[in-house]
Parts: C-alpha cells; sequence; structure tokens
C-alpha cells in the first residue's frame, strides 16, 4: 500500500472522471441529498454531489445541514449504499410457464447486468459488501446475480475526514480508513482529493486522467484528518469477544428491557449493509399460464419469518430482538468467521426510538445485579 | 468445497398417490425427463423443496431408499396453504423439484453399530428412507430399535412397513400412542418411558436418529444418556422455515446454524446450547 503512488485529484477532474467512466461503459452512480437524506443515485455531473452537506446522526435522528465549506463529502453516510445494487431490493429468481396440459416448464431469468461505477463510498461500506460476499459468493452455493454484479462494480471509495455520533467502525475494526476491496480511494483536501489507485483499473482510471503526483504536505494532510475522524469516534462495542458476551447472558433481564422499547419496525435491518434476509414469494399470471418466483429484502422482526409447519417461532419482540441481535454479533461469526456488524451505526440512526446495539451491549455484559441508574 | 449455482426446479410428475391418514399423503414422483431422473442422487435425511405451480415452494424430506427406487416417495402433512394445494394434486399431475438439500442421516457412522430410531408424528418420514437403507443392506448394520409415537391411534403412518420391519431379523419396534383408539394393539406410553425398556446392549456403539416434535427429541436425550449412549452419537432432524435451502434466505437459521445446509440432520452436541430455548 506504501509503494503505491499518491495522486492529486482536483475538483475539476471529476466530471473527466465520471466522463471516462462511462465511456467504458459504466453507469456512474453517486451520492446526492434527496428528502432530508444522502441517496445514492445516477449520478451525471460533480454537481450532482452533496457540496457543503454535513450530517448530524444520534441514535433515532437523521438530519442534513448546510455549512460554508464546500467540500463533498463532509457528510458520513446515508440510509443505504452498496447493498441494493448488488442484492437487489426485490427481483425475480426464475419462471415458470404451464401448458394446456399443465406440464411445467422452468425458466431461469437472466438480466442484462449493468456496469456500474459507485463514487463515494465509505469503508464502512467496503466493509459491509466484504461481509455479504461471504454470505453469496464465499459459501456453499453461490448467488449469480450477486456475483455478476459484483464483478462489474468499479469502486470509487472517499475516507471519511469527520465521523458521526454513531459511527464505530474504528471499534470493529472496519475503517474509517479504507483499506481493501476499492478500485480508487480518495481523501478529500481544500480544491480536491489524495487519490490512491486500488486496483488495474483503478490505476488505468488515474492513467487517463494524467494528473500529477500529490506533494507530501497534501499526503500528510489528508492522512491526519482521516486520523482526527478515527480520534473522534465516541461509541464502541466492549474489547474482547463480543460473541461470548452474547451467548453467555442469553437470560440477561436487558432482552426485557430493549424489548419494551424496540417497535419490531424492521428499520435497523433494512439500513444494514450485512442483513441478507430475503422471503421468496409467488407471483402468478392472472390467466394462470404462468408464474414468477421472486424474491425480496425480509427481515427477522416480521411475524412470517420465523412461521414454519403452522406456527410462529418468535411470537414476541424480546425473541425476534434476541435473534437480530445474536445473529449479527454472535451467530455471525460461526456462520462467516467474521462479525455481521461493520460499525457504521445506521441501525442506531434510523431507529425510530434510537436503540444503540453498543449501549445494549455494554448492558448485556454487566452482571444483572449491579445498579444502574 | 463445492460450489454450485443457485438451482431451478425440474418437472416431475406424480405417478401414484396415496392416502396415509387424515391430512396425510404421499407423493410418488418421478422426474419427467429420464436424463434428470437418472442423474438424481440422494442420500437418506436429505430433502427437496417441492413446487406447486403458482403456490409456491416447501421444503419435503425424501423418504425412499436412495439405492432401491424408481420412482422416489415424498409423504406430506398439511398444514398450510401450499401443503393444502398439494393434497389436491392427483396422478398425472406436474409439481417443481429441486434437490437435493441438507446434510442426511449418518449412515456411514453407523455402519456395524446397532441403531435407535426414535421419531414422533409425520417426522417418522424422514427416518423411513434411513430404515429402508439399512434393511436392504441389513448385514452391515446391528440391532435395530424402532419408536414412533402418535398423538392419536389414527395418526399412524406407514403401519404395513413397521410391521413388515418388526419382522425383521434383530429388529423391535415400538408403536405407541397418546390416546390410543378401541383397536390399538400397542402402547399408549411416551417414547421417553419406552427407551428404558428397548434392548441397547452396546450403549457405546449405538447411534440413536430422532426425528419428531422438538420438545420430544429434547426429553429424549436424557434416557439415551442415561442407557449409555454417546451424545456425539444422536443425531436429530430439525425444521424450520426453509425458503431457499442454499443457507441464503436467512429464515432457517438455529443460531449459527442454517438448517437447509448445515442440517437438517445434526449431532446432538452442536444443537445443546441453544436447544429448548425459546425464539431459536
Amino acid at each position: 500500500m506504501t509503494d503505491k503512488q499518491k495522486l492529486w485529484l482536483p475538483y475539476r477532474k471529476l466530471d473527466t472522471m465520471l466522463t471516462v467512466l462511462r465511456n467504458w461503459g459504466y453507469q456512474t452512480v453517486g451520492p446526492q441529498t434527496r428528502d432530508g437524506a444522502i441517496v445514492y443515485d445516477d449520478l451525471d455531473s460533480a454537481d450532482e454531489l452533496p457540496w457543503g452537506v454535513y450530517d448530524v446522526q444520534n441514535p433515532g435522528e437523521y438530519r442534513l445541514e448546510q455549512s460554508e465549506d464546500q467540500q463533498a463529502f463532509s457528510w458520513n453516510n446515508g440510509p443505504q449504499a452498496i447493498k441494493p445494487l448488488l442484492f437487489k431490493p426485490k427481483e425475480p429468481l426464475w419462471r415458470v410457464e404451464r401448458d394446456d396440459n399443465g406440464a411445467l416448464t422452468f425458466k431461469e431469468v437472466t438480466e442484462e447486468v449493468n456496469k456500474t461505477a459507485v463514487i463515494g463510498v465509505r469503508a464502512c461500506d467496503l466493509a459491509g459488501m466484504a461481509v455479504q460476499d461471504r454470505t453469496f459468493i464465499d459459501d456453499q452455493y453461490v448467488d449469480e446475480k450477486y456475483q455478476k454484479r459484483r464483478q462489474n462494480l468499479f469502486l470509487v471509495a472517499v475516507n471519511c475526514v469527520y465521523s458521526g455520533n454513531n459511527c464505530f467502525c474504528v471499534s470493529t475494526g472496519d475503517g474509517p480508513q479504507c483499506t481493501h476491496s476499492y478500485d480508487l480511494v480518495l481523501t478529500e483536501l481544500t480544491d480536491g482529493f489524495v487519490a490512491e489507485a486500488g486496483s488495474e483499473s483503478g490505476q488505468t482510471l488515474v492513467d487517463e486522467l494524467d494528473i500529477a503526483n500529490a506533494d507530501h504536505a497534501s499526503v500528510e494532510h489528508a492522512q491526519s484528518r482521516v486520523d482526527y475522524a478515527a480520534r473522534t469516534q465516541t461509541k464502541k462495542l466492549p474489547d474482547g469477544s463480543v460473541r461470548d458476551i452474547i451467548f453467555n447472558n442469553l437470560d440477561h433481564p436487558q432482552w426485557e428491557n430493549v424489548a419494551e422499547r424496540c417497535l419490531s419496525c424492521g428499520n435497523c435491518v433494512m439500513v444494514c449493509p450485512t442483513c441478507f434476509c430475503h422471503h421468496e414469494t409467488e407471483v402468478p399470471s392472472l390467466d394462470g399460464s404462468s408464474s414468477e418466483h421472486q424474491r425480496q429484502w425480509d427481515s427477522c422482526f416480521t411475524a412470517g419469518h420465523s412461521y414454519f409447519g403452522g406456527h410462529v417461532l418468535r411470537d414476541d419482540t424480546k425473541s425476534r430482538y434476541k435473534q437480530w441481535l445474536t445473529h449479527k454479533l454472535a451467530s455471525w461469526w460461526d456462520q462467516f468467521g467474521t462479525s455481521g456488524c461493520i460499525g457504521c451505526g445506521r441501525c442506531i440512526t434510523w431507529c425510530p426510538v434510537g436503540i444503540d446495539l453498543t449501549e445494549e451491549v455494554a448492558a448485556l455484559a454487566q452482571s444483572p445485579n449491579q445498579e444502574h441508574e | 468445497m463445492v460450489k454450485r449455482p443457485a438451482n431451478l426446479p425440474q418437472q416431475a410428475e406424480i405417478v401414484h398417490r396415496d392416502e396415509e391418514a387424515p391430512k396425510v399423503f404421499s407423493l410418488h414422483l418421478r422426474f419427467t425427463e429420464s436424463s434428470v431422473h437418472n442423474a438424481y442422487h440422494f442420500y437418506p435425511g436429505q430433502f427437496n423443496m417441492v413446487y406447486l405451480f403458482g403456490v409456491g415452494e416447501v421444503p419435503i424430506s425424501i423418504v425412499s431408499d436412495p439405492r432401491h427406487y424408481s420412482l422416489y416417495q415424498h409423504t406430506v402433512r398439511i398444514v398450510g396453504r401450499i401443503t393444502q394445494g398439494l393434497s389436491k394434486l392427483k396422478q398425472g399431475d406436474k409439481l417443481g423439484i429441486r434437490g437435493p438439500y441438507g446434510h442426511g442421516w449418518p449412515m456411514e457412522t453407523a455402519k456395524g453399530k446397532d441403531v435407535v430410531i426414535i421419531t414422533g408424528g409425520i417426522g417418522c418420514a424422514p427416518t423411513v428412507s434411513a430404515i429402508r437403507y439399512m434393511m436392504n443392506r441389513r448385514h452391515d448394520y446391528g440391532r435395530i430399535m424402532i419408536v414412533q409415537g402418535v398423538k392419536h391411534s389414527d395418526d399412524l403412518l406407514f403401519r404395513p412397513y413397521y410391521e413388515h420391519w418388526a419382522q425383521q431379523p434383530d429388529t423391535e419396534v415400538r408403536l405407541t400412542a397418546d390416546k390410543p383408539g378401541p383397536h390399538w394393539p400397542w402402547d399408549h406410553r411416551l417414547a421417553t418411558e419406552i427407551i428404558h425398556e428397548l434392548g441397547i446392549i452396546r450403549p457405546q456403539n449405538t447411534v440413536a436418529m430422532m426425528c419428531g416434535p422438538e420438545g420430544m427429541m429434547l426429553a429424549c436425550v436424557k434416557p439415551l444418556v442415561e442407557r449409555g449412549l454417546v451424545e456425539d452419537n444422536i443425531y436429530l432432524s430439525m425444521e424450520r422455515n426453509m425458503e431457499c435451502a442454499l443457507g441464503h434466505c436467512g429464515h432457517c437459521q438455529f443460531g449459527g446454524q442454517f438448517i437447509c445446509k448445515d442440517g437438517p440432520v445434526f449431532a446432538y452436541p452442536t444443537l445443546k446450547p441453544l436447544l429448548g430455548r425459546k425464539g431459536f
């Protein structure tokens, strides 16, 4: 990594970068402000980036503000980033046709996979993607749709130079510095970015952009900005094995406590970069001649999630929250050899009642006999 | 690790259909394409995702002996929409099958050992394949002891099979019903009590295979261990909501295990920490 040349990408070259990517056949996607949040959508020009925008995130709170500094990446994250591009919220898996004799013909649903370049992903997004890769690609069965989209992805990552109140990627070891899975990584300073290629395609891109090396002062300044983001995080998961804390405390009174606050709404699942539960449904045609088998995002907080053989296994909020948290921070280790949590803090931000899983884990780690205020 | 792409169902047709008990029926199937049929291999304890056109898929274990079948058999209990729809299918009707999935019974591990099979209700179906397998290779296995419990005597499935197996050498069959009808010739106690009477003569070399309501399986572990069985040799077939059968949709999780691909058959020690806990 230290051998890679650090370059200087001025703001005025951002549109050139988008043009080059589009010439290569990529659809360019990037962050914009919409509906009061940072949303990733088609990015046609650098103008559309969230210049001067910063986000204020607290448990159960998200709002955008405008600042005087005209930087494009003063915010941390929005509700979604890479996940909906690789693992679509809803899509057909296969189709079946039935003829007049009742004979069935099953057909895979193939799709044109667009090459997609995503500008402005964060370290937590890369970490979440790497975790989700373990579910859909590196496991016993490969999800071909996810795999194809993943192979056709070009990622321009941007290191965070501020941390939000809910960020704890330092604690999970996943940020704020981007260290893997990107084609190009940028760190913003005044008027531009210190840039570094992370892959052959990334190197080809910087070659095409014909940009100069970054000077030493800029490289140092960029690093100090990322270090500042790392130093200023306040939330953390406990040291030691979080998996053991969870599995050793399955009867802790804290589960009752959180169940009284949790609405079982599933927002946390919707915004989590690693959650992968999905429901398979059947959509038959009205004339009965065909049917489509689809999948769509699901959540372990729904009644249907644990329904089988005529009954619901998790019929209360307490067991649902317990399922979600034990999976995220404990069972994930057994399944995929890593934590399911990458410290992005989205679940804390987007929870309507502001449940903070770092606090929940801290409470579970406490002996139940100790008095709290 | 074998990587396979996500599977597509293949068409199979119902060659014949039997009513086994109130709300329980068997479908005897053949893949329409003979090349698919000939290439299809399964192991006792594995399951297929059975697709009913326009309605959806359900996981159903395969009841046939993997080496002695021309048709393969699924025995289904009506519990919801899809199984209700499957119950209305007739000879000649078509459905979709994808599979087989999962880890089956430890037939290799059990070779040369005595085997105890304990099942309750429709749980007997996943073990029928294993029993048939052993009966067709009788000398590869030692004593076979079968306990099948039902709620009501009318619920007994496969009576002819059990009566046939009871005649086999070195084989003990114990049927029991909580609510026996007037002509019920067998037992009415719980499986847990019957375990104490089984002819287990070399417990360290006895493998137990169980399938049925979770509470029943958990309750049976204690008497089996009291009879001297080793926990590692006690196997349970688990059931959860399975939708994809590939370990991707997340519904079938039991703690860190995906029932569809890490199971459905598990050695008891794997399940022990969470078995019986509410919500898992």
